[in-house]
């Protein structure tokens, strides 16, 4: 795990090392997200009201204007940096913007699985301890701290400058 | 901002009897999943803001449990809130009263 699995080259994009179990895994993630995206209830699903969240606390009107203004292309943008990663997840080198598509998909993966596990700030692995290793919610928290591990390694490759 | 543009000083008519421009202020909530780096990041891609004040904004957000990150009229807060929204950040805007 210790390597750096992200590096901004004297370029300007980025070199990625992913050993083949992650890329493996990775390649599993964006098309459960799309399902969700695209088939999940917005009015039920805990996980889309915090991908969507309304833009004031009690204004019913303004809530419905902003929703029915920019669902449309936040949804969009979604599905697209999603398409971007899973097109690139093979690749050794990518572009800064296909980079920042990766961290916008693992990102919003991260906030699902955080949702579906209920996360507080103060969730460790040790919460787990006490399941079975093939227990559906230590693997769903098994690759939380997977994409959390990674999105900090993509984050800090991009506040990297070029040389 | 260009500087050949014509500077527009006059402000087309019945601009003044509309409702005044009330500032709205937006805020960024705290929650358990965002990593404190990411909000980083984010604050500076979208608002161009310092790393220092980047930091200071996420430092507010996590121990105080929110912070305001911009402000402006309606329709620039709800532009901002849209983008915080695409980054998964947790974005309402309010009057600032």
């Amino acid at each position: 795990m210790a390597f750096s699995r992200v590096k901004r080259t004297r370029t300007g994009d980025f070199q990625v090392r992913l050993p083949d179990g992650e890329r493996v895994l990775l390649r599993t993630l964006p098309e459960q997200l799309r399902d969700l995206l695209t088939m999940g209830d917005p009015t039920t699903d805990e996980a889309l009201r915090r991908l969507f969240p309304a833009p004031t606390a009690d204004d019913e009107a303004m809530n419905a204007e902003y929703e029915r203004l920019t669902r449309g292309d936040l949804l969009e943008e979604r599905l697209a940096a999603l398409e971007t990663m899973e097109r690139t997840l093979g690749a050794d080198r990518i572009t800064e913007d296909e980079l920042v598509a990766w961290l916008s998909a693992i990102n919003d993966l991260r906030l699902v699985l955080g949702v579906r596990l209920d996360v507080t700030e103060d969730t460790t692995v040790e919460d787990y301890a006490s399941l079975p290793d093939d227990d559906p919610t230590v693997q769903m928290y098994t690759v939380y701290s997977y994409l959390t591990f990674l999105e900090d390694q993509v984050v800090g490759a991009l506040a990297t400058r070029t040389a | 901002m260009s500087t050949t543009a014509p500077v527009e000083v006059e402000r087309p008519a019945g601009d003044e009897v509309a409702e005044p421009d009330v500032p709205w202020i937006v805020i960024v909530w705290n929650d358990p999943i965002n990593l404190m780096s990411y909000v980083v990041y984010v604050f500076e891609k979208l608002f161009g803001y310092s790393r220092e004040k980047a930091t200071k904004l996420m430092l507010d957000v996590h121990h105080k449990g929110k912070a305001v990150v911009s402000n402006g009229g309606r329709e620039k807060c709800e532009f901002d809130v849209s983008r915080l929204h695409a980054h998964g950040l947790w974005a309402t805007m309010q009057k600032d009263r």
